[in-house]
């Protein structure tokens, strides 16, 4: 059995004090739901502007002068780090004042933190990446990598829910994935009168696949209770739990492991997460409030 | 008596009022000295002048819960067990300005905070040199470092004190981290009756002797201080089993223990305030009332604290059973896998000043005994 290993970053494109951010610019917002949008920041300073790299499932701190500062995930192409995107869910107090943030308006942005979809490691395998609802945007970047080297994988799907089909994020991209050989199952968790797909929540979406459990990797992102069912649906297709990779979402503060809010067992989800092999956090994934 | 340089490595002897020497040479170079003072009915940690300012003839008697100054009458100027403060707020400060933002035009400018203070510790124990150490490896030895306790740590200057006065509620010989001193001291001062015995740890430990009269340690001192430490290992007043703790409470995660002391637990967060290596932060704004001006200010915090787990759609440990759990698990378990040591030096400050005195050791103990 192969065991893939984790990529992580020690890129801090070398500030010397980790805390402190860069500026960047809104250059674009574009809307992707009721409450969702996706951002296009550019950093002030040319030089970082240019040095800036990230790994498909890294996130920023984004930082609002007065309000506070958010993790995010960084949901654009990692093969044009000159575009950073970030797809961000109005949810508490500094995402609702980005939200209320203009194009041409200033931030703070520091990163890229955490760990990586092991995009490399999954070279020659089977590959399915599985998001519910905001979940898609850190899998965004994977789905980007991987249709730019799409010879490097064997079959590939991709799982996409929401709970509501206005909810689906990136459906005007599906079309676009589909035409790389990617299989793109969508399914909401209640339907509309408009709603022709697929109707269930997301791990029931299993049944319509066929994965080869010697060679599958999974990637997974979305609420707990999700991605638990997923693994559970995962594991009765005989992929092993190595070749699970789960996301896990904790307060975060400071990104670099001083903080200890995000503190997950042995593991700062900052630092060695977000992005863990499920073998890893089997012990506590399903510990109550853990 | 001489008057010059001691080496590293070597034992001498001063008169207690020599102290106040050292005091004024650690002043002249520029030190700002903190150390023990009494104030309001305890021992603490603040900036201090001169010798007058030890808590000279005073100790202490501690228990779970409890904490009472005491007029010992001796003269002795540490005769006292660690309070409810460490060292910590002077490397890693409860609050401290991270930068500031100012508005400017359309756009924002951070500066950084490089306020960089030099520290004279006096007065630390075996167990906090320790949490010390432990500390050094959260914020210096890893991917990250952190420039505010980098700048504080590699400054302070360190005179460590060779516990002779355990209390009700050390554990240290179990943490294997006192009471005597071992490293990472510039000078280390065993009380005597009628002196000061001090080892040199370091260079500029010998230097900031030069102005002090002092003479090479006899047998007799020398003698005296191990007795002092023997009987101080004796006098514990708690132990903890560490053999094989981490996968103990790991294993036991759904415990019934963990309902049991979430029925006396407050959730009032003192135990992680007075923890010489818990290190829990917060970060917060605090703006001029333009909003021009912005300073993020990083602030201690808590795993009790019920925000401290807040994520969007509600907080990830409600119950003060999973936030006890939390803290436990952290300190005598997972500390392990991200640091390589525990989290606990046996100081038993968490258990002194506990309000309802619940007790780490007797909570590890009673996982370990009752395991499922």
């Amino acid at each position: 059995m192969t065991v893939l290993m984790q990529q992580t970053t020690t890129a801090l494109n070398g500030q010397a004090d980790a805390m402190v951010p860069e500026t960047a610019v809104i250059t674009r917002i574009q809307y992707e739901a009721p409450d969702i949008a996706t951002y296009t920041l550019s950093f002030t300073d040319d030089h970082i502007r240019e040095q800036y790299q990230f790994l498909p499932g890294q996130f920023n701190m984004l930082y609002l002068p007065g309000i506070g500062e958010v993790a995010i995930s960084i949901s654009s192409d990692p093969g044009q780090p000159g575009t950073l995107l970030h797809t961000i869910r109005e949810a508490g107090n500094v995402t609702g004042a980005l939200a209320k943030l203009k194009k041409g308006a200033t931030i703070g942005v520091r990163g890229p933190y955490g760990s990586a979809w092991p995009v490399e490691s999954a070279e020659g395998k089977d590959l399915i990446i599985v998001g519910g609802g905001i979940g898609l945007a850190p899998l965004r970047p994977a789905i980007y990598h991987v249709i730019r080297h799409r010879e490097k994988y064997g079959k590939v799907t991709i799982l996409s829910g929401a709970r509501e089909p206005g909810d689906l994020l990136y459906p005007d991209e599906y079309d676009a994935w589909r035409e790389h050989g990617i299989e793109v199952i969508v399914t909401v968790d209640r339907a509309d009168k408009n709603w022709r797909g697929n109707v269930g929540v997301v791990p029931m979406m299993f049944y319509k696949m066929r994965p080869d459990g010697r060679k599958t990797v999974i990637f997974t992102c979305g609420p707990e209770i999700m991605m638990r069912f997923v693994v559970y649906e995962a594991l009765a297709r005989r992929i092993p739990k190595e070749r699970i990779f789960v996301s896990l979402e904790r307060n975060m503060k400071c990104a670099v492991g001083f903080c200890g809010h995000c503190q997950y067992g042995p593991f700062f989800l900052c630092k060695e997460g977000p992005v863990l092999s499920y073998d890893r956090v089997e012990p506590f994934f399903s510990v109550e409030e853990f | 008596m001489t008057n010059s340089i001691p080496m590293p490595g070597k034992h001498i002897v001063i008169a207690k009022d020599a102290l106040q020497t050292l005091f004024s040479t650690l002043q002249a170079a520029n030190y700002t000295l903190v150390g023990p003072t009494v104030r309001e009915e305890a021992i603490v940690y603040e900036e201090i002048g001169q010798m007058d300012d030890l808590p000279v003839g005073w100790t202490d008697e501690q228990g779970p819960g409890t904490y009472r100054l005491e007029e010992a009458g001796d003269g002795r100027y540490f005769n006292y067990v660690v309070g409810p403060h460490s060292w910590k707020k002077f490397l890693y400060p409860p609050k401290l300005t991270l930068f500031s933002a100012q508005q400017n035009g359309d756009g924002v400018e951070f500066t950084a905070n490089k306020e960089s203070p030099q520290y004279a510790f006096i007065g630390v124990r075996g167990c906090e040199l320790a949490a010390i150490a432990i500390q050094d490896r959260i914020f210096l030895e890893g991917q990250v470092t952190d420039p505010h306790y980098k700048k504080r740590r590699e400054r302070a200057f360190i005179l460590a004190v060779n516990c002779t006065q355990p209390g009700e509620t050390c554990f240290c010989v179990s943490m294997q981290t006192g009471p005597k001193v071992k490293n990472g001291f510039d000078l280390s001062l065993t009380e005597l009756d009628e002196s000061f015995l001090l080892e040199i740890g370091s260079e500029l430990g010998g230097e900031m002797l030069a102005d002090c009269d002092w003479r090479p340690a006899g047998s007799y001192e020398l003698n005296q201080s191990r007795q002092l430490m023997l009987d101080a290992e004796m006098r514990m007043g708690r132990s903890l089993d560490t053999a094989d703790l981490p996968e103990i409470l790991l294993d036991n995660l759904d415990h019934p223990r963990w309902d049991e002391v979430a029925e006396r637990c407050l959730s009032c967060m003192n135990c992680t305030l007075v923890c010489p290596t818990c290190f829990c932060s917060d970060v917060q704004d605090v703006s001029d009332l333009t909003g021009g001006k912005t300073e993020r200010v990083r602030v201690w915090d808590s795993c009790f604290n019920p925000d401290f787990s807040h994520v969007h759609g509600g907080n990830l440990r409600p119950n003060i059973r999973a936030r006890y759990r939390q803290w436990l698990t952290h300190k005598l378990a997972s500390w392990e896998a991200q640091f390589g040591t525990l989290g606990c030096v046996g100081c038993g400050r968490c258990i002194t000043w506990c309000p309802v005195g619940i007790d780490l050791t007797e909570e590890a103990a009673a996982i370990r005994g009752g395991q499922s």
